[in-house]
């Protein structure tokens, strides 16, 4: 019992409900099944790219560009789209996601082969990516009568009265746990971010994986850059800047340790939903936007403190055993 | 058994192969094909006024490459921009004599780098997540203070800082960054204070073993890091004379190209403050003369970010390619 009221994700999904409740004393608005559906939907596309970049932050990398690849990919296929607006939407998605695994493989490439420091490779895609926008639309917008009905159909699709975004992070969810938790590629991760020498001297194949984890984190973004723009029927330079921060905070705040090799899927999604539920009550509680920012860096850094003193509690705990 | 030298005997073909030289080439080159390209760049005024678009991050780029050498990261000096400019826009409309408003501004970013600096020595985490939660933070504060309005009112000396010229020809901004680089050029590379910086940066455990206090230097170049975002602050402020919450945006990335370019290992441990200042004359005329042929700010963004990457990785590809042939 004490090992269950302890455990990292028990805690945060105890903080989810606290303040859902204390919430919806204060605007009972906030806690009706269409509100609670609506923040649902609004967190999914933070769910999945939290959970690909937490695939990254394993190998004790980090992936600052998804943000910019997420914006170029949903450019591209949005520029296409008003140039053939009769191609079927699966089509759009197949090559958002395509676009998407391309850019995280070069940023895997320029990582694993040619030994650039991840923080330097993915800072500078991160300018070249949202440069490339800006260069392939020549600045201008996409707007939403532009886009063909077929295009944005499918992200109003609803099942069970939850939306299409809702049930495709539940999708996601359920591959990369089972990704990271019964297949070798996910143990071999953990082993990488565990320990990187150790994992090298098991027969692990460092450069496969620091490209694989990136390729697959460029995936999800390119699928998230098709959601972005259906969702909100624009497609600008502009679409989700400086959301890689987003993303973080939310791997971090769901126990993912940027040291690498420690963190659980489900720890992953909470603390998506722990910062989608904070960005969506600030409104219903009055409290300006303006204060959104400051309000997720100090989390962050909550978050991390936490984190760090529970790790370092459990390293001396090893040591006096022995 | 061989003696090892304590200092490598002087040859002149090793300046060949040095990380600087190299950089020189390239802004001689640069230099060469802009003149030959427009005939507006070689114009002495345009020339000086050039160094208005890259002289306050220029300042930052001086204690980043110390914080960058004792293997740190700081990714919110752009945020303690703001938070700085804020304080010094909010001091003026109190009415505050000037030096108290540039007393206060310095105070502001001082504190923000303490901040850093004391969570990431006190916690013992990495700076670069814990500067990743600060540039929130920091930037948020500044929304939340200021919202959507802004202030366009600061003391004369200020405006004097940020747009004038010493006897009309030498800007303020560039003459303090200059004089500032040899001071920190003098400190790293002729003090102990430098030796110990680079040997944090090399192995901070060793380090700590040899005596020298870790955590203290790390939170003193935080701390001095903050400082000077707010100089540069005030020399920002003082040139555009209006303060937004979003000035200095995306800054920190482009100052840490800036070390980054000057051959500044970012893991630590090596790095040189004349690659640092060869490197900020070649991103600066770079961008002047891209400006002059009317390439827009875009295709600069893109090519900073191919720049930073590419010094990095063809040196380190052409390393392996060489290993390999062994």
């Amino acid at each position: 019992m004490k090992k269950i009221l302890l455990n990292r994700d028990f805690i945060l999904f105890s903080i989810i409900l606290i303040i859902l409740i204390a919430v919806g004393f204060a605007n009972p608005l906030f806690i009706t099944p269409k509100s609670i559906s609506d923040v649902l939907t609004d967190t999914s596309i933070l769910i999945i790219l939290a959970l690909s970049q937490m695939i990254v932050i394993l190998i004790r990398a980090i992936d600052l560009s998804v943000a910019s690849n997420l914006a170029l990919s949903g450019m591209l296929i949005s520029l296409l789209s008003t140039v053939h607006p009769e191609l079927p939407v699966y089509y759009f998605i197949a090559l958002s996601c395509v676009i998407g695994t391309i850019l995280g493989v070069l940023n895997g490439i320029s990582i694993a082969i040619l030994k650039v420091p991840f923080i330097v490779t993915t800072l500078g895609t991160l300018s070249i990516y949202r440069g490339l926008i800006y260069f392939v639309s020549d600045g201008k917008q996409v707007y939403s009568n532009e886009f063909s009905e077929d295009f944005l159909a499918l992200i109003h699709f609803k099942f069970l009265s939850l939306s299409f975004l809702f049930w495709l992070a539940v999708v996601v969810f359920i591959l990369i746990y089972v990704l990271l938790n019964h297949t070798r590629f996910g143990r071999n991760l953990y082993s990488l971010g565990g320990n990187p020498d150790a994992a090298k001297y098991i027969g692990v194949n460092e450069n496969k994986y620091i490209i694989m984890a990136y390729s697959l984190s460029g995936f999800f973004a390119g699928l998230c850059g098709y959601l972005w723009v259906a969702r909100y029927s624009v497609a600008s330079t502009q679409i989700a800047i400086g959301f890689e921060l987003t993303v973080i905070s939310a791997c971090v705040v769901g126990g993912i340790s940027v040291m690498g090799g420690v963190g659980t899927v489900l720890g992953c999604v909470l603390g998506a939903l722990l910062i989608g539920l904070i960005r969506n009550a600030l409104p219903a509680v009055d409290i300006s936007q303006f204060w959104q920012l400051a309000i997720s860096g100090g989390i962050i850094l909550l978050a991390i403190i936490i984190n760090t003193k529970t790790e370092q509690r459990k390293e001396k705990t090893i040591m006096v055993e022995n | 058994m061989s003696l090892i030298p304590d200092k490598p005997p002087f040859k002149l073909l090793d300046i060949l192969y040095k990380k600087e030289f190299i950089l020189f080439v390239v802004l001689v080159s640069i230099l060469i094909i802009n003149s030959n390209i427009s005939p507006y760049f070689l114009d002495l005024y345009n020339l000086i006024d050039s160094t208005f678009l890259f002289s306050e991050k220029a300042i930052i780029a001086l204690t980043m490459t110390f914080v960058i050498i004792a293997r740190q990261i700081d990714l919110s000096v752009a945020s303690i921009i703001a938070v700085s400019s804020v304080v010094l826009g909010y001091t003026t409309s109190l009415g505050y004599d000037t030096w108290l408003v540039l007393l206060l501004t310095l105070l502001s970013g001082t504190l923000c780098g303490a901040f850093n600096g004391a969570i990431i020595t006190k916690f013992a985490i990495p700076s670069i997540i814990v500067t990743i939660g600060t540039m929130s933070l920091f930037r948020g504060l500044a929304y939340s203070f200021l919202e959507d309005s802004y202030y366009n009112k600061f003391p004369k000396l200020v405006g004097k800082l940020g747009g004038g010229y010493l006897y009309g020809y030498i800007p303020y901004a560039f003459l303090t960054f200059i004089l500032l680089a040899f001071v920190f050029a003098f400190i790293l590379h002729k003090t102990s204070i430098g030796k110990k910086i680079y040997s944090i940066g090399n192995n901070p455990d060793a380090a700590l073993y040899t005596g020298i206090a870790v955590d203290k230097y790390t939170f003193v170049l935080f701390t001095l890091n903050g400082l000077f975002s707010a100089i540069a602050a005030i020399f920002l402020s003082g040139r555009l004379s209006s303060v937004r919450p979003n000035i200095a945006f995306g800054w920190e990335l482009e100052i840490i190209t800036m070390v980054v370019l000057g051959g500044v290992y970012i893991y630590g441990g090596s790095g040189s403050i004349l690659g640092v200042v060869i490197s900020i004359f070649i991103l600066g005329m770079l961008s002047f003369g891209l400006g002059l042929l009317n390439v827009p700010g875009v295709g600069i963004i893109i090519f900073t970010g191919l720049l930073l990457i590419l010094s990095i990785g063809f040196p380190s590809f052409v390393r392996t390619l060489r290993r390999k042939n062994e």
